[in-house]
Parts: structure tokens; C-alpha cells; sequence
């Protein structure tokens, strides 16, 4: 097995509040190797924004990042202002759910990537030109070479988030992290988006941490899925075993929430109640347990650690895990 | 609790679109939000409203309410044309509709103390008696499931979106009205947020005895609440059945692309590629004939010619399209 592209080596990110210290990550631990999507899925709130700035080092000035985040051999948080910058852009790209995070509004479109591309890669005016025409075709944006004249407010959410995209991809990076894309568009632009995510993905062979509440939109595009609980990672496992079989309470809750087709309306959907805790008052025992069906014993006591179950790669953190295999069940 | 209103009952629908047209001016152009919509809602019924962005849903509420005016057609509410409606008759009217936002923090006035935003419209109705005021607050704050103590004299950036969305679901509820055009109430809200409020609006409906349009774009949320569900297209509706009905058999070719855009939590299924048939036209020079056949599989040449009417292609169920499905 070759090295892993993205190694997250127990990172943990404290924010300082008026109410106290805030842990937004707490000591996660992944990687991913090139070619690969990752799906981090969990409820808002639960980290997963601040563990994808803790990747790109874009928190907050006054957050405290612990850890190690080892990118193509070197440690990001340990790297210099100006190397970071370098990267950022072109070996690590970044799409955010609102477009115009990352989007100028007045300068026009062709600007904006002409910019990215002449400042990461050594290419003349006429050549980043092409280029941009060319990226903007591949995202599906017809007539790109009338685009690059426009400004991003003439352009619908869905076509602003393709151009997001399009710049993001401009510098062939290595790595690609889209947190939640989609979530502020429509279903059928959703899927558009989606799609043009993995095809890009797999013809640049390039890695990608797609972030998403919606367990139906890791489903059928991620290689393996990470599920975050109040700045933890929960439960992770190869897509195709997680879907199989689920271990975690909280990975089930968020699946069984979701309306599905085949219900008949008027259906009581089996909503997860509450909400996350208070991440400034730390539970002592497992953070799920308040909202937990199975929670028992020393559910309020204890920390579940991270462990793993009888399929290779698939961790939970659970004392009482649900869907083990014969023989067992803890 | 509440009194519920006896409430006639008649098998007249509660409400009646009928030919509506809204348009807005842009410059010297005309965005052509709604282009002749007929509908109806009967009592005690949730009609769902689904569409892409932009095709006309909120416009259409907002008409039906009288927030914005129709160019043309009428609005019947319980018999009576909204639509000729002025002054005090039509304000009198309003108390028996009410409308519940997308984005629920923003629809909340931040400077404003929860109890006061849920008290406004008993203001505005004209409730001058403070405790019945008070009263009336904190049974709705209570039945949406909140503890009116803790959160009358809060501001609406101390909550949660899950929580500011209850917030207006109970100002929406607590002039006890008939009808409410719910726009979006779940869009903005994460997944596990979103099935509590779709449960809580289950339930205040039957409770309070509720006839809704509900809108969204998301096909199996608007399917677990409606009894029967309407598709819109760039300001025209394409398809209307019964729930059950129009997802296993959908016969317009627009209901058949949405319902393949959701994503299914299951690895096994392979998400459809055949979505990528781009972005609604513009409602400022919509296509002639179908409005959707720039996105068609099924266009031909009748389809630029002709515009497709409604039409019953099944038992309740009806489409406007030359070559249905079914
Ligand atoms: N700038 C900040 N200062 C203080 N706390 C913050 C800041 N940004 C986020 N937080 C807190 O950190 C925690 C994790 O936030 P994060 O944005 O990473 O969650 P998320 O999963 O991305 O949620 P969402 O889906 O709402 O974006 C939350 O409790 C949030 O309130
Ligand atoms: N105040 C306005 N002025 C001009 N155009 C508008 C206005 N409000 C909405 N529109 C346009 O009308 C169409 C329908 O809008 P809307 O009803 O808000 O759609 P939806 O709610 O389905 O997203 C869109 O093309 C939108 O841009
Ligand atoms: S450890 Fe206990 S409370 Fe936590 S998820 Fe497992 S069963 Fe539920
Ligand atoms: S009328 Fe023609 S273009 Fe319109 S939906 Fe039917 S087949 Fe498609
Ligand atoms: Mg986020
Ligand atoms: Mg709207």
C-alpha cells in the first residue's frame, strides 16, 4: 500500500469563547491516499468546516490547533506563511458551500482564474486564456469564452459553484476538499455538481474530502465515509461496509432521518431528538449518549474509544454497537 | 389549549387557484414568474409544491396570500375572491392564511424578544388584551415544543436555525388560522434537524385542524407530509396526483428528472449521469410551446409548436406534456 497523499494525525482544535473554551475538533485521526474520495458526514455544528480549515491551516486567529496534518511529506501546521500560500491554490484546492466565499464579486470571472492560474502556474496571458475557456467548458458552463466577461452576480448559484469549481481545479491540485457543496442547491444541480466532482476526480486522479450532512450524498460517491459527532470521528469504514452494516447508534439515527421515496406520506419520520451538546460543556461520558436509543451504563460515564470491528478498516466508537457479526457483540 | 374554530364543512376546496399569472418588471423587461397556474387545495388537505430554484413556487405562495398581486386569474379562499379583496375585509381575510419562511433566522427580527415576535400578528389583528396576549404566546410556544419561560425573553441569534424555524412555525400558528403556505420551512436545515420539524408540522396540522401548501425541491420531503403533490416548471405546472401515485408512475418527463436527482443512501445505486441536462431557461424569455423542452429527452417539434395542457393521464392525476410516460 502506497503512503497516504493526506495523513490527519490527532488533531484537535480549540476555540476560546466567552463561554469557555470550545473544542470544535477533538483529536481525529484519517488519511487518504491520491485518486481516493473520503466522505465526512455529521449534523451541523458537529466540526466538520473547522476540521477542513484545520486541513487547509485556515482557522481562526485565535483557534489552537494541536496535531499533525502531513500533506505529500511535509506537516502543514509547522509549515511557513509563504510555502502554505503556495500550496493553497495548487497542490490544495478548496470549494465552500457558498460560492461566493471563495468567488471576488467584482472582478470578472475570466479574471479571477486567470489570476489563479498565472500565479501558481508559468503560463503567459493568452495561454491562461485558453486554459480558463477549457476549464469552464469541462464544467459544463455553456459558451465559456462569453463567460469569462461576466461578473459572478449574472450567474445563478448552481453556475457560480461550476466556476468555484472550475477555479479550484485550475492548478491540477492533489488534493480537493468540497464541503458541502451542494447544500445550498437545488437537487438536480446537486447531482449535476456531484457528478462533475467525481468525473474531474477520477480522470486527474486527484483526492477529495467531500463533507456533507446527507448520508445519500456520500452513498454512492465517496470510497470511504468518516462520521463526525460533536468534533469526533465516530464511526469510518470502506462506503460499501458502512452501508452494509452500521455500528454506530448515531450513524443509523442520521440515515434512518432521512425521508425516503418508498415511505407512504404522513409517515412519522424517526428523528434523532435534541441536538448535538453544548461544545463548550464537554459530557464526560459518550457525547451521543443524551440522545442515544441504546445508551446503558457506562454510556454516561465513559468515553467510547475508537476501535475496531471484525471487517478490516471499519471503527466505531461505541460500547454498545449494533449489527456486529455472531459472537461479537460487546 | 387552543380553541380550534368550528370550522363549515363543505366539499368545496378550501382554495381555488385559477389561472394565475405574476409577473415582475426588470428594467423594461418581464420576468414571467407565474404563467396561468390552477390549482386547488381541499380542506384538512397538505397539496406539496415542488420545483427547481427560480421556477415560481415562492411567487406563487406569496400570490395566493396577496403579499404580491396577481397580473391575472383568481384566488378563491373558502369561496371568496381574494384577488378583488382591499382594505379591511382583506385584512380580516389574512388572519385565516399565514406563511412560514426558508430561511428561518432571517425571517425573525434579531432585535426583537421571541415573545414579541410570536405576539405580532395578535397585535396586528387587533388583540388589545395584553394577558390573553401572553397567554396565547406561551400555549403556542408550548405546543411547538419549547419551553415558553426559558425562551420569551431571548433574541433570535441565542437559537438554533431547528429552533428559530419552531419560533415562526408557532407565530404562524397562533392567530389560529386555516390555512399556511409553508415555503421551504426545512431547506436551510441539516438532516436530523429537518425530520423533527416535518414531524412537528405533521402534528400541529392535525391538531390544529391545518390545510397547507407546502413547498420545496425536494421531492421525498414533500412526499412524507403531502397528500397530493404538484411539479413546476419555469412558471407553469407540469404534473398533479396523488403522492403515492406520481412517484411510482410519474407521467411528465420533469417529474421523472427530479425524482432521479435525489440521492439515494445506498452505495449500490450508481447515481444516474443522465441529470446533467443543464439549468432551467430564463423566465424573462421563457421557451415556446413546453417551457421544458430545452431539457427534454422526449422534445420534438409538436413540443416547440404547441403548449401542452393539463390533462388527466390517470385517475387524479393530471399532465402537461404530449408524450407522457405513462
Ligand atoms: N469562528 C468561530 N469562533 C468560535 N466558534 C466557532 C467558530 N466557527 C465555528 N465555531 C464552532 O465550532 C463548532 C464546529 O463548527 P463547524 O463550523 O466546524 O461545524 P460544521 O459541522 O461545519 O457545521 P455547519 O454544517 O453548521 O457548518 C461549532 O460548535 C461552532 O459553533
Ligand atoms: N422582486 C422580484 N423582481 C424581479 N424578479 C423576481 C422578483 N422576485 C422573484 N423574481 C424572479 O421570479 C422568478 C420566480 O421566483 P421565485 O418565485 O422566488 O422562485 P422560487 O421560490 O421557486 O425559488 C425567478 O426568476 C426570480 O428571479
Ligand atoms: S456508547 Fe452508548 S450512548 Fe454512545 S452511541 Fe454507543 S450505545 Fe449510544
Ligand atoms: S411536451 Fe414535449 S418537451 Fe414538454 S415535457 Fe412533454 S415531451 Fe417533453
Ligand atoms: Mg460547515
Ligand atoms: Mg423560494
Amino acid at each position: 500500500m502506497s503512503a497516504p497523499l493526506l495523513s490527519i494525525e490527532d488533531v484537535a482544535v480549540e476555540l476560546p469563547t466567552p463561554r469557555g473554551n470550545l473544542r470544535a475538533v477533538d483529536h481525529v485521526d484519517l488519511a487518504l491516499e491520491a485518486g481516493r474520495t473520503l466522505g465526512i458526514v455529521g449534523e451541523s455544528g458537529c466540526g466538520k468546516t473547522m476540521l477542513s480549515r484545520a486541513i487547509l491551516q485556515l482557522l481562526p486567529k485565535k483557534a489552537k490547533l494541536t496535531g499533525r496534518v502531513m500533506f505529500d511529506g511535509q506537516d502543514l501546521v509547522r509549515l511557513d506563511a509563504e510555502s502554505l500560500r503556495r500550496l493553497r491554490g495548487r497542490d490544495l484546492a478548496v470549494v465552500f458551500q457558498d460560492p461566493m466565499t471563495s468567488l471576488n464579486p467584482v472582478l470578472t470571472i475570466g479574471t479571477q482564474l486567470m489570476e489563479t492560474i498565472q500565479e501558481h502556474l508559468e503560463l503567459d496571458a493568452p495561454a491562461a486564456r485558453k486554459r480558463s475557456i477549457e476549464l469552464l467548458a469541462a464544467v459544463g458552463i455553456p459558451a465559456p469564452e462569453q463567460r469569462l466577461a461576466q461578473y459572478p452576480h449574472q450567474c445563478s448559484g448552481g453556475m457560480r459553484q461550476r466556476i468555484a469549481i472550475a477555479i479550484a481545479l485550475s492548478c491540477e491540485p492533489k488534493l480537493l476538499i468540497a464541503d458541502e457543496p451542494t447544500t445550498a442547491l437545488d437537487v438536480t444541480i446537486q447531482a449535476q455538481i456531484l457528478d462533475l466532482l467525481a468525473r474531474e476526480q477520477r480522470r486527474r486522479h486527484m483526492a477529495m474530502i467531500l463533507i456533507t450532512h446527507d448520508l445519500g450524498v456520500v452513498a454512492g460517491r465517496a470510497d470511504e465515509v468518516a462520521v463526525m459527532y460533536a468534533g469526533r470521528v465516530v464511526e469510518r469504514a470502506p462506503t460499501p461496509a458502512l452501508f452494509k452494516r452500521m455500528h454506530m447508534p448515531y450513524t443509523e439515527a442520521l440515515l434512518a432521518a432521512i425521508p425516503k421515496l418508498e415511505t407512504a406520506p404522513h409517515t412519522p419520520l424517526p428523528a434523532i431528538s435534541g441536538r448535538p451538546p453544548d461544545p463548550t460543556r464537554p459530557l464526560q461520558g459518550c457525547s451521543f449518549a443524551p440522545r442515544c436509543r441504546y445508551a446503558a451504563g457506562r454510556c454516561h460515564q465513559a468515553k467510547p474509544e475508537l476501535t475496531g470491528a471484525e471487517m478490516p478498516g471499519h471503527l466505531y466508537a461505541c460500547f454498545h454497537p449494533i449489527q456486529m457479526a455472531e459472537g461479537l457483540d460487546a | 389549549m387552543m380553541q380550534v374554530a368550528a370550522r363549515a364543512k363543505s366539499d368545496e376546496p378550501l382554495l381555488k387557484v385559477d389561472n394565475l399569472v405574476v409577473e415582475y418588471g426588470l428594467g423594461n423587461k418581464i420576468v414571467h414568474a407565474v404563467s396561468g397556474v390552477s390549482l386547488d387545495v381541499a380542506r384538512g388537505e397538505t397539496l406539496g409544491l415542488v420545483g427547481e430554484s427560480g421556477c415560481g413556487k415562492s411567487t406563487l405562495g406569496r400570490a395566493v396570500l396577496q403579499l404580491r398581486r396577481a397580473t391575472s386569474g383568481r384566488v378563491l379562499f373558502d369561496g371568496e375572491d381574494l384577488t378583488a379583496m382591499q382594505g379591511e375585509p382583506l385584512r380580516k381575510m389574512r388572519r385565516r392564511v399565514q406563511l412560514i419562511f426558508q430561511d428561518p433566522i432571517a425571517s425573525l427580527n434579531p432585535r426583537r424578544r421571541i415573545g414579541d415576535i410570536v405576539a405580532e400578528p395578535l397585535i396586528i389583528a387587533g388583540i388589545k388584551d395584553a394577558e390573553k396576549r401572553t397567554q396565547l404566546v406561551h400555549e403556542v410556544l408550548s405546543a411547538v415544543g419549547l419551553d415558553p419561560d426559558l425562551v420569551v425573553g431571548r433574541l433570535p441569534h441565542e437559537f438554533s436555525g431547528g429552533q428559530c424555524q419552531r419560533i415562526s412555525i408557532a407565530r404562524s400558528l397562533v392567530l389560529n388560522p386555516e390555512f399556511i403556505v409553508c415555503d421551504e420551512p426545512v431547506s436551510a436545515l441539516d438532516v436530523s434537524i429537518r425530520a423533527q420539524i416535518l414531524n412537528l408540522l405533521e402534528e400541529m396540522k392535525a391538531r390544529f385542524g391545518l390545510t397547507l401548501l407546502f413547498i420545496a425541491h425536494d421531492l421525498a420531503v414533500v412526499k412524507a407530509v403531502s397528500d397530493r403533490v404538484a411539479v413546476m416548471y419555469l412558471g407553469r405546472l407540469c404534473e398533479v396526483g396523488p403522492s403515492e401515485q406520481l412517484f411510482a408512475k410519474p407521467a411528465h418527463p420533469y417529474t421523472a428528472l427530479l425524482l432521479e436527482a435525489i440521492p439515494v443512501p445506498d452505495p449500490d445505486v450508481r447515481p444516474a449521469g443522465s441529470v446533467a441536462t443543464g439549468e432551467p431557461p430564463s423566465p424573462i424569455a421563457p421557451p415556446s410551446g413546453c417551457r421544458f423542452r430545452t431539457r427534454c429527452p422526449r422534445a420534438d417539434q409538436r413540443c416547440a409548436a404547441q403548449m401542452p395542457e393539463l390533462r388527466e393521464v390517470a385517475p387524479g392525476q393530471l399532465a402537461a406534456c404530449h408524450h407522457p410516460l405513462t
